[in-house]
């Protein structure tokens, strides 16, 4: 059972502007954590807002949890839970008003609902008088995710929950969204980050409206065509020029502490040993790409 | 019908929640109704007048002590040479000259006939007519006096004109401002208040999170009007009753009651013009250079400083298809000449069509933007 289909979508905010969604076509299945990855711009948020029935796309289907965003928008916005990228509570509300106004909303009440939220809602529930506004991220993002959550939706779109969240919040969020589809919620989650694409079940990776990828994680990475090896020596600036400019290497990009290089046709480790041989300190291994790589890789050659 | 109930318990809490929103609203259409009918004064006095008297006889004395006394007046120049009274006007000291011909004294009584000149700085075209008006009333009240003492022949035969002021015996120009006045403060708490405060729900983005709920866009709107009605509302009672009537001791002559049901049509009307300007608009920024502009013109062509009838054609037009006109006449009308319901009938029907026009204007272009 599919819950999200969206059957060659696109849409683009402007007569002449360039697609802001090329032709997507996906499937979620029912009760999946789903990532859609990408960097700023790539078309996330037009997908989600045409997944959540404010915006139409300009062509091509969409159903959500088997129904159309456009001919039965209704039923869909009562069982979708939306979190849009910028937080989108009254700030002037408190906590618990902020709650109690979305529940009724959708014609239910915190205590109907309370042992879904429960586990996130006890963290701000000290905060209950507190507005909105004077939260701090993290509490914030939680209250977001109660509001949305309110009405036991059967998707939850995420739109870039994580961003400007600090790393320990972010790795705890990922663990309330673990709980969620456990309680057998389809997520759709997008982020820009590419180490989060790991957590989920299943990734797209997005880039200026397109589809480059579908699959889970593992196998996207089992997928990347070439030895991937990471190196690091002194001066690791220098060794990167000296690394592009190598008749060996094929390409060289930047990677935290090392440098992630495949190598070119005619190029070997042991020549790359070699021709390096005048730098103090070369580590070179063979190392499992991660999805930035992919990513990196896919864009590319695309 | 609940939904309702709680999108308007949440905007009412939001509402009281801003100190600033509360004291815009509240405060300040007090306080304007204070100052500005002050400010707004159309009678003129201190017209600084330079007179030049060549004559320096005992009748130009009474003439001058006339102007002087009649309150309107401040003397500032008295000479005999025009250059210098001329050199008052162009250094803006004077507004008016009056120049006295030399012997005017004698050729009144030889010839029954003297001339005066009169040279007004028009570049405050409001305060040289009236300016201009006074004086020539005084000036012809002078002769008038005279007449009757030079010749008691001619006493019988002159018409004598009585003026009686009907609804505002007292030519009180703050019977006349307060009113309008008040339908402006309304119409600007209403225009603006509103449409800002849809438009915010825009900009810090809560729209989305509330499109994305089961809730019907007319429950919404009216979510965001009806506060805003019942707080207009409120405004309009305490400028009515507090400002009015304990400042100014105006008292409507008229039934409350076609008042305050042209006032709830008047608002509804207006409701739809700050719905209008936020369908339009993305930013509180965008909604309030609209809104002012707007304003602007609804204020300044209602009526309410100038008599309509004295535009240009055009602006005729502009001032009836503007809907604060008929309120500031009806305010008016029910106000000072105690109108009832079948004299405004007129005025209810155009309302009722400027309602109807502006919300489904309003409405469609909601729907279309979303």
């Amino acid at each position: 059972m599919w819950d999200i289909r969206l059957q060659s979508v696109s849409k683009s905010y402007a007569k002449d502007a360039e697609k802001a969604v090329n032709d997507i076509s996906l499937h979620v299945e029912e009760g999946k954590l789903f990532g859609l990855i990408g960097p700023d711009g790539a078309g996330k948020t037009t997908l989600f807002r045409i997944l959540t029935t404010l915006i139409l796309a300009d062509s091509g289907t969409a159903q959500v949890g088997g129904y159309d965003v456009v001919k039965d928008f209704k039923v869909i916005r009562n069982s979708i839970g939306y979190m849009p990228g910028r937080f989108s509570l009254y700030q002037d509300l408190t906590v618990k008003e902020n709650l109690r106004f979305f529940a009724t909303l959708f014609n239910t009440s915190i205590q109907e609902n309370y042992a879904l939220i429960e586990d996130i809602y006890k963290q701000i529930e000290p905060f209950n008088d507190r507005r909105a506004g004077k939260l701090s991220g993290g509490m914030k993002q939680k209250l977001a995710l109660c509001c949305a959550l309110i009405h036991s939706p059967r998707v939850l779109f995420l739109d870039e929950p994580t961003t400007g969240v600090d790393a320990v919040s972010r790795k705890e969020f990922w663990g309330m969204l673990k709980n969620l589809k456990a309680k057998g919620i389809t997520i759709m989650v997008s982020t820009p980050y590419m180490d989060e694409a790991s957590l989920c079940e299943e990734i797209a990776l997005i880039q200026e409206g397109n589809i480059m990828s579908v699959n889970t994680p593992d196998e996207i990475i089992d997928q990347y065509p070439e030895m991937l090896y990471a190196i690091k020596s002194k001066g690791m600036n220098q060794l990167l020029q000296e690394l592009r400019n190598s008749e060996l290497i094929a390409t060289a990009n930047s990677f935290g502490e090392y440098h992630h290089i495949t190598l070119a046709k005619q190029g070997t480790k042991d020549l790359l040993i070699q021709a390096l041989s005048h730098r103090e300190d070369v580590e070179l291994k063979s190392v499992r790409p991660t999805i930035e790589d992919c990513f990196i890789n896919l864009m590319s050659n695309g | 019908m609940s939904t309702l109930k709680f999108l308007l318990q949440k905007e009412f809490r939001q509402i009281f929640r801003n100190p600033t929103i509360l004291r815009m609203i509240l405060l300040v259409p007090v306080v304007q109704l204070i100052i500005l009918p002050l400010a707004a004064d159309f009678e003129i006095k201190n017209i600084n007048i330079s007179i030049v008297d060549n004559d320096r006889s005992g009748m130009s004395q009474d003439l001058i002590e006339d102007i002087k006394s009649s309150g309107y007046f401040r003397l500032i120049n008295y000479t005999h040479d025009f250059q210098i009274a001329f050199s008052d006007i162009e250094s803006d000291e004077a507004d008016i000259v009056l120049e006295i011909p030399n012997g005017l004294e004698r050729d009144m009584i030889r010839e029954r006939s003297g001339a005066l000149f009169i040279a007004v700085n028009a570049i405050n075209g409001t305060k040289a007519y009236v300016g201009g008006a006074y004086l020539s009333r005084i000036i012809s009240a002078f002769n008038q006096d005279l007449r009757t003492e030079f010749s008691s022949e001619n006493r019988g035969t002159a018409i004598g004109v009585a003026v009686i002021n009907w609804f505002n015996p007292m030519l009180n120009y703050q019977f006349f401002m307060v009113p309008g006045i008040l339908v402006v403060l309304v119409t600007m708490v209403g225009g603006y208040m509103t449409s800002l405060n849809i438009v915010k729900e825009k900009e810090v983005g809560t729209i989305e999170q509330i499109n994305v709920t089961p809730i019907r866009k007319t429950h919404f709107i009216l979510g965001k009007l009806i506060p805003f009605w019942v707080l207009c509302v409120i405004v309009f009672t305490l400028g009515m009753f507090v400002v009015a009537r304990i400042i100014y001791g105006i008292v409507p002559l008229g039934s409350i009651f076609v008042l305050y049901g042209y006032l709830a049509l008047y608002l509804v009307a207006i409701l739809g013009v700050a719905l209008l300007i936020s369908t339009y608009s993305n930013t509180q920024q965008q909604a309030m250079s609209l809104s002012f502009f707007m304003m602007m013109i609804f204020i300044l062509m209602s009526g309410l400083f100038t008599p309509i009838e004295s535009m240009p054609q055009w602006a005729q037009w502009i001032a009836a298809l503007n809907p604060v006109t008929y309120f500031v006449q009806v305010m008016r009308m029910i106000v000072m000449k105690g109108s009832e319901f079948g004299h405004i009938t007129k005025h209810f029907l155009i309302m009722v069509a400027f309602a109807v026009v502006f919300n489904s204007w309003a409405i469609l272009n909601y729907k279309k933007t979303s």
